[in-house]
């Protein structure tokens, strides 16, 4: 398995049945592809769906439905499309359970970083700064350091902040790390690695649960 | 009345230096021949209120690549990595807004009012210490309403008297757009008489438009994106 499906497959374990999720761009809009056909939930895209589902056959796509990413959709039985200034007001009122999402830095505190490396790459706001700072639930979905090998998963975040101290969970291609009020603690390992090679790839202090 | 226009002079109504509020989330929604006749025009210095730039060589990211726009008021930029090095160089001034924010202030400005109290963004770097307002014991961020001259929309049905009809996930900021700008130029493929609607599934009441540019058809720009489909 591939880091990307070893996070992807681990992830989607995250949705509970009856629930409402957002998937952010990157890897968390791939994980639609890893639900059974018929799980309960309901999934937001914040350009305007709720009840977004698995891309049809080539034959059957809308090219008038898309999922934040720009993949295109399709909507289950029971789905809704509204607009932005809707779209953003369920999300505001915490009207979601759960927000996977991706990170250029995550900490410790559970600070999330994911729109702007100051004159490199800026891809902007998008919707994260609502969904990190609004939703329940914020699992985080990231390798567990850069192309360059370098921790993602730091003390504190260098880069400007999505939003403070948001994240719950951060799934990784190496870890599943909960953020308590006692800092990063492993709760499983999606490979096989020891303790102290995992905290080595890790700029946070890691606690290992019994 | 009919509001139906040629393409040609309903973009004519746009002078250069004007603030232009352009539709769509990606492919859906982005009115393309509105905007490729802009291209084909040639106004210069616009301000463009967008979602996105959309992807290079498509929709927004051409008028941009053409040197037509000095300012980008938007959301994500971050599948036109073009627009980003235009940005880094300093050659495209870009306004980063959270999404629902942006979307929000353009509602606020089509409802008729000025600004909203909000707590997004409120302890990040998007927030000046002089955005901040206390009242009644909390602290607040205002965020002022954002209006337009011009609005630029794709609708998939519409009547002569401007009534519109949104498709799929093409609704996104189009009818907030609508609501928002002080002169709205419509496209679509598939306009029609008036009577055409039941009148509660109106998405858009047709005293929000003033003029209509019928499509003969939808060029490929519409369909399918084929870096889009997984495999």
């Amino acid at each position: 398995m591939s880091a990307a499906e070893r996070i992807l497959s681990r992830a989607v374990n995250e949705i509970t049945p009856g629930s409402i999720v957002n998937l952010g761009i990157g890897l968390p809009t791939q994980v639609i592809r890893y639900l059974p056909d018929d799980f309960d939930v309901q999934i937001h895209s914040e350009n305007g769906i709720l009840g977004a589902w698995k891309q049809s056959p080539p034959e059957a796509m809308d090219p008038f439905l898309i999922d934040a990413a720009g993949a295109y959709v399709s909507l289950r039985e029971g789905a809704s499309l509204f607009d932005s200034a809707v779209s953003f007001a369920l999300i505001r009122r915490a009207r979601l359970d759960l927000t996977m999402i991706g990170a250029f830095e995550v900490d410790e505190q559970g600070n999330l970083a994911n729109w702007k490396i100051p004159g490199k790459f800026s891809p902007g706001i998008g919707g994260a700064m609502e969904l990190a700072q609004k939703t329940p639930r914020i699992v985080v979905l990231t390798t567990h350091t850069d192309k360059h090998g370098r921790p993602k998963i730091l003390k504190s975040c260098r880069l400007p902040l999505t939003a403070k101290a948001c994240v719950s969970r951060i799934v990784s291609d190496l870890a599943v790390m909960d953020v308590t009020p006692q800092g990063l603690v492993v709760r499983e390992k999606l490979v096989e690695i020891s303790d102290a090679d995992l905290q080595a790839r890790t700029e946070a202090e890691l606690t290992f649960a019994a | 009345m009919k509001k139906n226009q040629t393409l040609e002079n309903a973009i004519a109504a746009i002078p250069s230096g004007a603030v232009v509020m352009v539709g769509g989330f990606g492919n859906p929604g982005t009115p393309f021949s509105l905007i490729n006749e802009l291209v084909r025009q040639g106004q210069t210095g616009l301000t463009i209120i967008k979602n996105d730039a959309n992807e290079p060589g498509h929709g927004l990211s051409r008028l941009i690549e053409n040197g037509q726009v000095r300012k980008l008021i938007t959301t994500h930029i971050g599948l036109n990595k073009g627009v980003i090095e235009l940005m880094n160089q300093g050659d495209l001034e870009v306004a980063f807004h959270p999404q629902g924010m942006l979307a929000e202030k353009i509602r606020t400005a089509g409802a008729g009012s000025f600004g909203f109290l909000t707590d997004i963004g409120i302890d990040s770097e998007i927030t000046q210490p002089e955005d901040l307002l206390e009242w009644q014991g909390q602290t607040y961020k205002v965020e002022m309403a954002l209006p337009a001259a011009y609005a630029l929309i794709h609708a998939a049905q519409a009547d002569w008297i401007g009534n519109l009809v949104y498709q799929g996930s093409a609704i996104n900021f189009s009818p907030l757009m609508a609501m928002a700008a002080n002169h709205v130029i419509v496209e679509t493929p598939d306009l029609g008489a008036p009577g055409r609607f039941k009148p509660e599934h109106v998405h858009t009441p047709g005293a929000f438009v003033d003029s209509i540019v019928p499509l003969e058809s939808l060029t490929s720009e519409y369909g399918v994106l084929e870096h889009h489909v997984r495999r």
